[in-house]
Parts: structure tokens; C-alpha cells; sequence
């Protein structure tokens, strides 16, 4: 529990442990060998056995088909003992003193031990659980991309019919430009040939009224006073004439 | 099961090999500085990824540092305390 808070703060501090300084800082290995790490393996969820705080589960498995399972004890028992008796282990202040520490910190390690694990616990979990949502929300987006980029690509296989309906447009307006320049030239040529007609009338009309004219001048002209003298008693008594046929004709 | 073909002495680990191969098997390993502090690095690995490199690391993994430092303290002072001792002949 004391490890899980050591993790915590920053795992690459152990390395000061070692009492040298480390070549690697990693504490994987760099790829060095042909196999590659990555994924890399989960964490495994609890560190090996130890009993009692101290001796790992080892020595006891070592011990267990030779001795069953008091076979450690006793090996601890004894060891003691002649450690006491040849006094290789010397009872003076300091065994006192250890032994005062040691019990504080058995009684603090037992009544502490299970709510800092929590705490700690609780401190990875966050870091994990930040971790994992960023991870969420890169996949979200990632897969958001997906579907935009097929999106994309089936509006692709509309852009066909889109260049085709343009094209019409395009060819109509050419279209109905030819046509209005078609019409244009028409009505210029058309004005031009009327042009021609309306001269050409004028020309016939002004030789009529002229020649007419003429003509009436040197008739008018050839008349003399006598004739017309003439012409007028003529009118005179043709005019008698016909009043007579039209009294008659009033009094029948 | 494992296959059969001969490893060399040198390449084999300290529990396969033989008592009488030891002082072979010694004498093969790298004890230039580089070997020792990369066998140092790789006994810190084996020792950090098993009881600390866990999610649910217990004591175990800091204690057992600490005991094997006061045992080792204890060696280191022992001709100093070896005045203390409440009889000669033992």
C-alpha cells in the first residue's frame, strides 16, 4: 500500500533505490529486441505474495513439499534462537527502540493501511479514467471523420449528375445565343433589303410624279387661249344640253 | 517441454546450472562495469515490475526494502555492537 502510493508520485523515483545511476530510464526495455511492446501489456493486478509483511511467498513454496507448512517457522524460530544465544543479534537500547517503532508501525500499517490503499486507488482510477476519456473522445471524433468522409464520398457520386444538368444549362444558353444573333442578322438584312425597296419606289414614284407633272405642263402649256375659249363654249352649251334632258326628265 | 539441445554454461540461469559447472559459469559472466550495472538495472526491474509496478501493490514491496536495509545497517555496524554484548564466551 505504501508501493501504491510510491507508484503513484512517480514510479521512475525507485531507480535512487538502486543506489547507481541507471544507463536506461526506462524501466521497460527499449526495443532492443525483435519483439515489439506494443499494445503494451496490462499491469498486472497485485505484486507477488509476501506474508507478514516482509518475507516473500516464495521461501514458504520453497519449503512446503520438504516441510509442510510450519517448515518456515521453525527455520524462523531457530534462526532467532542462535542469532540470541551466540549473540550474533545483541539485545541493547537499540532493540528497545526497534521494537517500540516496529510496534507503531504494525498498528499503523493495520488501522491506516486499507483507506490510504483507497485513497490511492481512487488517485489512479482518476488518472485512468482521464486517460480512457480522452481516448473515448478521440475514438468518437475519429469515427465522426469516418462517417463524414463516406458522407462525402457518396455526395461525390452525385457530383456526376450535377456537372451534367450544368452542361445543359450551358448548352442552352449557347444555344439561345446562336439564336438570337441568328434573328439579329436576320432583322439587319431584312432592314437593309426594305432600305432597298423603299428606294427604289421612291425612284418610281418621283419619275411618275414627275414625268405626270411634265406631262401636265406641256399639255396646259398647249393649250392656247383659243382652244380654251373654244372648249369653254363647248362646256357652256353641253351644259345647256343637259339641263334641258334633266328638266325634261323632272317634268315626265 | 523444453527442448533438449545444450545451452552453453554461460548462457544458462543461476538455478539450471550445475555445482560443479559454477566456477565456469563464474567465471563467464560480464563483470565489466557496463555488465555490472546492467545486471543491476535488470535485478532493480525484475524486483520493481513484480511488487511495485502493480495496480494493487500491498507493503510488501516497500517493506521488504526497508527490513533488508536494517538487516544490512545491523551487518555493517556489528563490530561496533559487538562491545555491547552481555557475555564473552558464548
Amino acid at each position: 500500500m505504501l508501493s501504491r502510493l510510491v507508484f503513484v508520485t512517480g514510479g521512475n523515483n525507485m531507480s535512487i533505490v538502486c543506489g547507481v545511476c541507471s544507463l536506461v530510464h526506462a524501466s521497460r526495455s527499449l526495443h532492443t529486441s525483435s519483439q515489439s511492446l506494443a499494445p503494451v501489456p496490462p499491469l498486472p493486478e497485485k505484486g507477488g505474495k509476501v506474508r507478514h509483511g516482509i518475507f516473500p511467498e516464495e521461501l514458504f513454496q520453497l519449503l512446503y513439499p520438504k516441510t509442510g507448512v510450519t517448515g518456515p517457522y521453525m527455520l524462523g524460530t531457530g534462526l532467532l534462537v542462535y542469532l540470541l544465544s551466540k549473540e550474533i543479534y545483541v539485545i541493547n537500547h537499540e532493540t528497545f527502540t526497534a521494537a517500540a517503532i516496529g510496534a507503531v508501525l504494525i498498528y499503523g500499517v493495520k488501522k491506516f493501511g486499507p483507506s490510504v490503499a483507497a485513497f490511492a486507488d481512487k488517485l489512479n482510477e482518476e488518472k485512468v479514467a482521464k486517460a480512457q476519456e480522452v481516448k473515448d473522445v478521440a475514438m468518437t471524433n475519429l469515427t465522426q471523420a469516418i462517417e463524414n468522409e463516406k458522407k462525402e464520398q457518396w455526395r461525390v457520386e452525385g457530383r456526376g449528375m450535377l456537372f451534367d444538368a450544368k452542361r445543359n444549362n450551358v448548352a442552352m444558353l449557347l444555344e439561345t445565343n446562336y439564336r438570337e444573333r441568328l434573328q439579329m442578322v436576320t432583322n439587319e438584312v431584312k432592314k437593309r433589303l426594305d432600305y432597298q425597296v423603299a428606294l427604289q419606289n421612291l425612284h418610281r414614284q418621283m419619275e411618275k410624279e414627275h414625268m405626270v407633272n411634265w406631262v401636265e405642263k406641256s399639255v396646259v402649256s398647249s393649250i392656247t387661249p383659243q382652244q380654251e375659249k373654244e372648249s369653254i363654249a363647248k362646256c357652256i352649251a353641253d351644259l345647256k344640253a343637259l339641263a334641258k334632258t334633266t328638266q325634261a326628265k323632272a317634268a315626265v | 517441454t523444453a527442448d533438449r539441445r545444450q545451452v552453453p554454461v554461460a548462457e544458462k540461469r543461476l538455478m539450471d546450472v550445475k555445482l560443479n559447472q559454477l566456477g565456469s559459469w563464474l567465471g563467464s559472466r560480464d563483470f565489466t562495469p557496463n555488465g555490472i550495472i546492467s545486471a543491476v538495472r535488470r535485478g532493480h526491474d525484475r524486483y520493481y515490475n513484480k511488487y511495485i509496478n502493480v495496480k494493487k501493490g500491498g507493503i510488501g514491496g516497500v517493506a521488504m526494502l526497508l527490513a533488508g536495509y536494517v538487516v544490512l545497517s545491523y551487518v555493517w555496524e556489528y563490530d561496533h555492537i559487538k562491545h555491547d554484548r552481555w557475555r564473552k564466551y558464548h
